[in-house]
């Protein structure tokens, strides 16, 4: 996979030093501070064309330098490229596009094709998308590129409840319509399921994310059945964007070789999605919430657990908007983030006393963006943390600075 | 002009946050407040050994992929023994099949410990008919190193088995055979081929090594090369945890610090002491050990305060299970040592639950449920007026 991708990269290198006249370049400016519905996230992103070609090419990266510590332990000053992501885009034909994006994290040590699908125009409320997908489960997992958020950390609940950046084969449908200020989008597909990792991990605790390592799950389901992943969204111009999403399977490998090796055991996944810009302030409000239920055998420890839910709400609100230091349309901004995320929801069986396990976290931001396509953030993370006994929570709490931009 | 003065501005201000961020962090807790944290004067190698055993005990998480089962109990050390404290019903283990010193009688039906959780796809054990059983939630795991190296003949000389000087209160250790993997103590005392041991509910484990042998096999279904006897196939497979890791963890467990007693200057707690003696409490609840020789200097010739005398004592009809182990009678709990009472709270989600298998949700139910040898501790407990059961009850609270 790492072969193939070097050499996708060196043949874009490639194509990109054969055209070396920068006036073959042309920027595709997209404001992507400018919500549409999320479901357009992909649709939505700055790109380069090269000349003609219809070919595009763009990206974002993050850096950041973090000292965070919990209760006295700290790992000291953290530099970190939390990531660098390429996007590479082709309009195929007329109604034909295909559109992918590719991650790399730990400096290049894990590289991911998050995103590579051929979208297929047939009707504006019926398009056919195949290949690799973003189950569009709440809102973030669609709309999780960095430069769109003051924040250097992804959400807690949407990254690793969710989760997000969690892709699968598939295919399905989606489409949009409008009237008025109405807008209504809507996406469904089948595609690769969850596995027993869920359930079997090195969390202790149930964790959708765990599957996420499973790289198999792009060749075939863990438990031989779809998983089924449905989003309905509706934005009012005045009220902003709200959106319904649901994803759901078996995720046990119940049969191996044609042998009953396991229950059927199902996972469903509910989300809650909101975002708007309030017109008089440009405050933007922007928040999911999620719930998930997990068929966990009666005998299996109680660390892990049947439910969990848990959401953000992020609140930006710009002071100042002008040219500043030599750049046209910069903006400051003042910024908080609210999280929960209660990884097992319950009681215990023995006690009748509730199950622990969830955190709490505030985050101050002072966010600095140049222009919409890049930002500067400087946050404070203000947490809390339980184990599953419900013991005293642990204080974890730091600063971090960072930059993301497209290019 | 005015660029370059805000730019130079912002980026001093920036700087001045990284240079101090420290002071804007979570402050630590008192050291008396955490059961965690290694012993003083350790080397800087102990302390690197300490740190591996750390995280394997606190950190590292079983499941199928490395070694898991199929049969357990818990999923990690730390699911049972958060912060290094007690843990609560939810992680209570149960042993059957043992009802005298002639040994257990179920070894073929899964004893002696209940393996009640399976990977998905396996079926748990269940208690056979017959079996008598008892639970156990798990004990903080602080200050056993000093425990570890108390010599066989300081435990022996406080035993009394025949009562002789008529206090009521006998003591008397749990003899047994060692595994074979154990080596004995230089000062050990062998009576009948058999060994004083010290460790569990029942003083049923010889050492450190043997515990955390077991504790993985019986516990997490983790062989090693100490015990590779699969607890599912009752088969031996290759090791699923490294000689080394379980080295790690018993240094770990045996250079864990002693509970750090608090509010010693307290007057009501002074009271409290007092009267933990004068209703002889302190009798088997001893204030004071010694310890003998350690290969761990700083574990070698200590004196320290476990509140216990690792002897067995009969402790009356309401605490007994009719299961034991070892060469104890049903009846027979080995002392439990009080330090870190009072932060028992801290691992069982701010409850407690006292007595061997959690039964006790308070101080006072714990002493209450006390019964043969100190039945007349109890009494006098029970004499005692309200504010010097007050002070009793803060004394064992500040330790």
């Amino acid at each position: 996979m790492k072969k193939l991708i070097t050499l996708l990269l060196l043949s874009i290198a490639g194509i990109v030093q054969a055209q070396i006249d920068p006036t073959l370049l042309q920027n595709t400016k997209i404001d992507s501070t400018q919500q549409r519905l999320n479901m357009d996230a992909v649709y939505d992103r700055p790109f380069l064309n090269l000349g003609k070609s219809p070919v595009s090419v763009g990206g974002y990266m993050e850096a950041n330098w973090q000292y965070m510590g919990t209760e006295g332990v700290t790992e000291g000053h953290e530099f970190q490229m939390r990531r660098m992501t390429l996007f590479v885009s082709s309009s195929i034909g007329k109604k034909l596009k295909f559109m992918s994006e590719i991650e790399f994290e730990e400096g290049g040590n894990k590289i991911v094709i998050e995103f590579a699908s051929l979208d297929v125009e047939f009707h504006p409320l019926v398009n056919l998308r195949g290949g690799i997908i973003m189950n569009p489960i709440g809102a973030f997992n669609q709309n999780h590129d960095g430069p769109k958020w003051e924040f250097t950390d992804r959400p807690i609940s949407a990254t690793q409840m969710l989760p997000a950046t969690w892709s699968t084969a598939g295919f399905g449908l989606f489409g949009k319509t409008y009237k008025d200020k109405w807008m209504l989008g809507y996406e469904l597909y089948l595609t690769g399921g969850f596995d027993n990792t869920v359930i079997d991990n090195d969390q202790n605790k149930t964790y959708l994310a765990a599957s996420k390592a499973n790289f198999t799950r792009f060749e075939e389901s863990a438990s031989g059945t779809p998983l089924t992943t449905a989003k309905i969204a509706v934005r009012h111009n005045d009220f902003g964007e709200i959106g319904l999403s649901y994803m759901g399977g078996i995720y046990t490998t119940f049969e191996d070789g044609g042998e009953e090796v396991d229950e059927k055991r199902r996972l469903n996944v509910f989300a809650l999605d909101y975002n708007h810009t309030l017109p008089k302030w440009k405050t933007y409000i922007t928040g999911e919430w999620g719930w998930i239920n997990v068929d966990i055998p009666n005998n299996y420890t109680q660390q892990y657990g049947n439910k969990q839910h848990g959401g953000f709400l992020d609140i930006v609100q710009p002071i100042i908007s002008k040219k500043m230091l030599g750049w046209e349309n910069a903006s400051l901004n003042l910024g908080c983030r609210l999280e929960f995320v209660d990884w097992n929801v319950g009681t215990f069986k023995e006690t009748g006393y509730n199950i622990g396990d969830h955190l709490w976290s505030v985050m101050p931001a002072i966010s600095f963006r140049p222009s919409q396509q890049t930002v500067f953030r400087l946050n404070y993370r203000i947490q809390q943390q339980t184990d599953v006994h419900d013991n005293p929570a642990e204080k974890t709490g730091g600063f971090s600075l960072g930059l993301s931009t497209y290019f | 002009m005015l660029n370059s003065k805000i730019t130079i501005i912002n980026f001093i201000l920036l700087g001045s946050i990284m240079l101090s961020c420290e002071e804007f962090l979570p402050s630590e807790p008192m050291e008396s407040e955490l059961l965690d944290g290694p012993i003083e004067d350790l080397t800087q190698a102990q302390s690197a050994q300490f740190l591996s055993g750390d995280i394997a005990f606190n950190d590292e998480l079983f499941h199928s992929r490395n070694g898991l089962g199929p049969l357990f109990v818990a999923t990690s050390c730390v699911s049972c023994h958060a912060g290094d404290g007690k843990g609560l019903p939810s992680t209570s283990l149960t042993r059957f099949g043992q009802i005298d010193s002639t040994g257990n009688k179920f070894l073929h039906l899964g004893g002696p410990q209940l393996q009640n959780r399976a990977l998905p796809g396996y079926t748990p054990e269940n208690i056979p008919e017959g079996a008598t059983y008892s639970v156990f939630t798990p004990p903080a795991v602080t200050g056993l190193g000093f425990l570890q190296y108390v010599t066989d003949a300081d435990i022996l000389a406080l035993a009394d088995p025949e009562d002789l000087d008529g206090d009521g209160i006998s003591g008397v250790p749990n003899w047994d055979y060692i595994r074979d993997f154990t080596i004995p103590s230089a000062d050990a005392i062998i009576r009948n081929g058999k060994y004083i041991h010290r460790f569990g509910k029942k003083a049923s484990v010889y050492d450190l090594l043997e515990q955390t042998v077991d504790a993985y096999n019986q516990d997490m279904g983790i062989t090693s090369i100490f015990d590779p006897k699969d607890t599912y196939s009752g088969l031996a497979i290759d090791p699923e945890v490294s000689k080394q890791t379980i080295r790690d963890v018993v240094f770990y467990l045996e250079t864990l610090k002693a509970p750090i007693p608090r509010n010693q200057k307290d007057p009501q707690v002074q009271f409290g002491k007092n009267i933990f003696t004068q209703i002889q409490c302190a009798s088997c609840h001893m204030p004071k050990m010694k310890t003998g020789y350690a290969p761990i200097e700083a574990l070698s010739y200590k004196t320290f305060h476990p509140y216990t005398d690792l002897l067995l004592h009969d402790m009356g009809t309401e605490l007994d299970d009719g299961y034991t182990e070892g060469s104890a009678l049903i009846s027979e709990w080995r002392t439990a040592p009080l330090w870190g009472l009072g932060l028992s709270s801290d691992s069982q989600g701010g409850k407690y639950y006292l007595m061997h298998d959690g039964r006790a949700r308070s101080i006072e139910e714990a002493i209450l449920l006390h019964g043969g040898e100190a039945e007349n501790s109890k009494n006098q407990y029970v004499g005692l007026d309200q504010s010097e059961k007050d002070d009793l009850i803060k004394f064992l609270e500040s330790l």
